[in-house]
């Protein structure tokens, strides 16, 4: 297959302009650049504002087709770009890098929805302690990206507000729910951005779009602001296109805070210096657990051949780089999806009642004829799409008295049990200890738009390798392992809790080890593949 | 409004047992909310002690208020009860504009204090109430129904929605049924929240207004025919906001039920109102279909585990409570138990208690607090507390009596001017010039003058009916419109005609 990057052709933004900062090496558009360069070439002298208007040029341009934003405002991203360039802090840390955030991220007076009409129109008056961490930090929000409404999917089909592509293919789906935020960073609409994962939901379109996605420790990332949808699994992390590139922003957003009484008050483990380290390929005395029921022996149904050969090939990769690899059973993932789609509907059926329409967002119905009652009916029967709701009624019914027994409290057995596998896998004392467990992220890869809408239990099935880490609230990150039929597949790297820093070590090994294999990174060439494509159509 | 059938008290009981049920609710008085930092003080403008926390904005998440599990905690020993090690927040899910999340964030089968008492006398009886639980949860907002007749939802053109009081801290304290009251069931639920209210006073941790919603009280009550094995079905009165008004509560339940009963009907399981103006109860809404609030753990808190060594010392530091400082007080003051009752019925302990503190003898200053103030409370329609006399002013008083500087009578002139506002009472002497009359020129006059007015008494008196004298005295007192001393008129009177 041919490489799709690195093509002079690439942008649609046509002449250039801002796209183009001083030449390094072959990477000469900003859009094709890794955090990592960007903040070089701002070290050399490029403006915060040049890059942001670089991003915007390609929001511009191919937005429209990529479907990634649901909110920009280019006039406020410049202004703040030029306010960064004016302090003379471009450059150091975060400042003047342009970021996307998904819009389950609440920004101040910046239009945050959760991908659903019933919060269309609000405009919150405080900040998410990541989007004022990254604010402090001086980072430039270009916008806010697309997502399966509150947070609730797949394939980001179920945003009540448009339908976002992949940049590999702009037929099939870009994953989700952070479908924007992978679709934007995949596409060149945004160097890097924030997803948050409840069962899957930024490891899952990371690994269907090529790219790096982190689900930190549950607790070491602030859930302040983060629209909940369940609480005791979200958590925000970092997408990127590099695995150093994506510790650098977990470690601005990472941090212990006191708004958040489920953060954990420890210092976070050093993410971008772990990257660096293991970048340099030298695996030796780390054992790596292959996780037998996601797509192992008598466990491989779902899963696609290509996605187990290039599975096969990155564990293959790990051993070469001196790591020693063994396989691990773990009975109790066969369970996670049951008990996820248990415990993650109850909570989310409470913490989805305050959207009630009497103090923010939609109210429909208040025309003096109606009572109290008609009218918050009315409001979330309107508000509320398809997926939310029957996730709602599922918690409703798991919770209710008579049925909370066997429901979600049999689930938090199930998740117990889930956490007690990892345990035995992590701190067993007999010798059979592994360091990280791996698994593909997903069974299969992006699949064709409307594929699976008509069919739920085929949906949550693409979240079947991220669930377990997700339930027991350990770290989890995706890496591009290569492409199957054209489209990347994604290796899932788990570790202890707060281990995460054992994630991004061994993830970019793999990366740069790949990297050199390859020949190739990632994919910054939307337009061509849509032409392809469109030329394919006709 | 009520158009119930009411069985009389008296032959009620001929028939049937009551059964009764307190579940209190105490705001504590702690500066900042349960879960957010927003101010608690009462009667701000609308909506303006809110943030995303108490609003229940998306993405808000609550941290819990220290000072708040103290004070629960606090109370739970101050009423013997067992202090949970570990125990959490649960969610009670129900839909209401009042409750911002769509949930209240409270505690459901794992309450921070359980089986605890609290003794309480009636009439010289002593009846042991037995406390189920004590938990820790978020007050709710304020609806305020606009355009209706009654305030309440039915009529009203619209409604509006206070959030100031929305995650105040709410300490709920829940009895278990207490059987064996009988008769005497109104005065016992009455007595119970009365040392309740005393107890969380003493602690300090609210202010306990009944009047502000800072102490609310919900009454069950059920009826079971006299030597019968089971009890009724029973009903939840809210909105009784008086101690008066939890003894009203309880009797009329206990004459409508048996009203009820007795026409073989049944007893339907609800909530209802009480009403201060009629003293009676209606159906609110009908608990037959009893609300599922799908309780379970807040994921968004962190389990409570207080520390043994922290409860420990909480529970080394709790203050002299109620019923150990009436016993000392008892003794102190020399009062018999029907004196102390007379004293806590008036709600004057603390005053007196107060004044004493402030150099008075107990004695009188029990006289005055019950005597005089008490009359002068009635009058005005309020409770003694909120007189406008300190127990400072009152001890002054009682010390300027003592001191002979004036005497009781003009002590009453002295309090007017004290009530009014005039200052302290020396001061409201000196301005007023209330001073007892000294054998000054003026006194002289007055003695002469009315001698020289009744020479008819005089001739009595000097007869040998000396008990006329009274008539001259008075005579005297009058003119000095009762800045005189009777004794020294007299001996003056007795100096000049005997």
């Amino acid at each position: 297959m041919s490489s799709p990057v690195n093509d002079a052709r690439a942008s649609s933004a046509g002449d250039g302009g801002a796209e183009r900062v001083r030449s390094r090496g072959e990477d000469s558009t900003v859009t094709s650049m890794t955090v990592t360069e960007l903040q070089a070439a701002l070290k050399d002298g490029a403006t915060s504002v040049d890059l942001t208007r670089a991003y915007l040029d390609r929001i511009a341009a191919d937005d429209g087709t990529l479907g990634a934003y649901l909110h920009v405002d280019p006039e406020t991203a410049l202004e703040t770009a030029a306010a960064v360039d004016a302090a003379g802090r471009a450059g150091t840390g975060l400042a003047g890098l342009p970021v996307a955030l998904k819009d389950v991220v609440v920004t101040e007076g910046v239009p945050t929805t959760s991908g659903s009409k019933i919060l269309q129109g609000w405009l919150p008056p405080y900040d998410a302690t990541v989007a004022a961490r990254l604010k402090g930090a001086g980072t430039v929000l270009l916008g806010k990206t697309n997502m399966d409404e509150f947070a609730m999917g797949s394939s980001t089909e179920n945003s009540a507000y448009r339908v976002t592509r992949n940049p590999w293919n702009p037929e099939r789906i870009p994953g989700g729910s952070s479908g924007g935020s992978s679709a934007a960073v995949a596409g060149g609409l945004a160097p890097w951005a924030i997803g948050t994962d409840t069962g899957g939901s930024i490891r899952q379109p990371a690994a269907l779009t090529g790219l790096v996605g982190h689900k930190p420790t549950y607790g070491s990332v602030s859930r302040y602001g983060l629209i909940a949808f369940s609480s005791s699994l979200d958590q925000a992390g970092p997408m990127a296109r590099t695995v150093l590139d994506a510790a650098l922003l977990h470690e601005a957003i990472g941090g212990h805070d006191p708004l958040d009484s489920t953060s954990i008050d420890v210092p976070l483990p050093v993410l971008a210096e772990s990257a660096r380290r293991g970048a340099a390929g030298d695996l030796s005395g780390l054992t790596v657990g292959v996780v037998r029921e996601l797509g192992g022996d008598g466990h491989a149904e779902g899963y696609e051949t290509g996605v187990l050969a290039r599975f096969a090939e990155a564990v293959a990769l790990l051993e070469s780089l001196g790591a020693e690899v063994r396989e691990v059973s773990c009975p109790a993932f066969d369970l996670a999806l049951p008990a996820y789609y248990l415990i993650a509907p109850s909570e989310a059926s409470s913490n989805l009642a305050r959207f009630d329409g009497v103090r923010y967002g939609l109210r429909v119905g208040d025309d003096g004829t109606r009572d109290l009652d008609e009218v918050m009916a009315l409001t979330r029967e309107q508000g509320f799409g398809p997926e939310v709701k029957r996730r709602i009624i599922l918690g409703t019914y798991a919770l209710s008295s008579g049925y909370y027994e066997a429901y979600y409290g049999q689930a938090q057995k199930v998740r117990t049990l889930i956490s007690r596998d990892f345990n035995a896998a992590f701190d067993s004392a007999d010798g059979s200890r592994v360091d990280v467990l791996v698994s593909p992220t997903t069974p299969t890869v992006a699949f064709p738009l409307g594929a699976r809408v008509d069919d739920p239990i085929a949906m949550y099935a693409a979240d079947l390798c991220t669930l377990p880490a997700s339930l027991a609230g350990v770290p989890a990150i995706s890496v591009p392992c290569g492409l199957s039929d054209g489209l990347p597949v994604g290796l899932q790297i788990m570790a202890p809790a707060l281990a995460d820093d054992r994630c991004y070590r061994v993830a970019a090994a793999l990366e740069a080890a790949q990297d050199a294999a390859r020949g190739f990174r990632f994919l910054d060439q939307l337009t061509r593949r849509t032409a392809d494509a469109t030329e394919g159509a006709a | 409004m009520s158009a119930d059938k009411l069985v009389d008290y008296d032959e009620v009981l001929t028939r049937y047992e009551p059964l009764i049920g307190l579940e209190t609710h105490v705001e504590l008085g702690t500066a900042s909310k349960m879960f957010c930092g927003c101010s608690t003080v009462f009667g701000a403008e609308p909506n303006t002690q809110t943030c995303p926390v108490c609003l229940g904005l998306p993405g808000a998440l609550p941290v819990a208020n220290e000072a708040a599990i103290e004070a629960t905690i606090r109370i739970g020993l101050a009423l013997g009860c067992r202090i949970a090690t570990w125990c959490r927040f649960a969610r009670k899910n129900y839909f209401y504009p009042d409750i911002p999340k769509g949930f209240q964030t409270s505690q459901y089968d794992e309450p921070l204090c359980t089986a605890g008492h609290l003794d309480v006398e009636v009439d010289g009886e002593t009846y042991r109430v037995e406390i189920e639980r004590v938990h820790l949860e978020e007050d709710t907002g304020k609806n305020l129904h606009v355009g209706g007749a009654t305030g309440r939802i039915h009529g009203a053109d619209h409604s509006l929605v206070d959030y100031n009081r929305a995650g105040i801290p709410l300490v709920e304290i829940v009895t278990r049924p207490i059987p064996g009251a009988g008769a005497k069931a109104p005065e016992v639920a009455r007595a119970y929240v009365t040392e309740l209210r005393e107890i969380v006073k003493t602690l300090g941790v609210s202010d306990v207004k009944m009047e502000q919603g800072s102490l609310r009280c919900d009454v069950n009550l059920s009826l079971a025919p006299v030597g019968g094995l089971e009890w009724g079905t029973r009903t939840e009165t809210k909105n009784v906001n008086s101690l008066r008004s939890v003894e009203r509560s309880v009797r009329y339940e206990m004459r409508r039920q048996a009203a009820v009963l007795d026409d073989g009907l049944r007893i339907v399981q609800e909530t209802r109102h009480f009403h201060e103006d009629t003293g009676s109860t209606s159906s609110g809404r009908s608990k037959e279909e009893a609300t599922d609030y799908r309780y379970f753990p807040e994921p968004d808190l962190v389990p409570l585990a207080p520390d043994e060594e922290w409860v420990a010392k909480l529970a080394a530091t709790l203050p002299e409570l109620p019923a150990a400082r009436r016993v000392r007080l008892s003794e102190e003051w020399g009062l018999s138990a029907t004196e102390m009752a007379w004293l806590l019925n008036a709600g004057a302990l603390d005053l007196v208690g107060d004044t004493v503190a402030a150099g008075a003898p107990p004695a009188d200053a029990r006289k005055w607090w019950l005597g005089e103030l008490a009359r002068r409370a009635n009058d005005a329609g309020v409770e003694l507390p909120e007189l406008a006399v300190t127990p400072g002013q009152v001890a002054e008083l009682v010390g300027l009596v003592a001191a002979g500087t004036i005497n009781d009578q003009l002590a009453r002139q002295v309090l007017d001017g004290v009530l009014a506002g005039e200052g302290d009472p020396a001061a409201v002497v000196e301005s007023r010039g209330l001073a007892v009359m000294g054998e000054s020129d003026e006194l002289v006059a007055a003695v002469d003058a009315a001698i020289a007015g009744a020479p008819d008494v005089v001739a009595k008196v000097q007869g040998g009916k000396v008990q006329a004298l009274g008539a001259l005295v008075g005579a005297v007192m009058k003119t000095t419109r009762g800045k005189a001393d009777a004794a020294t008129v007299k001996r003056m009177l007795e100096e000049r005609l005997l």
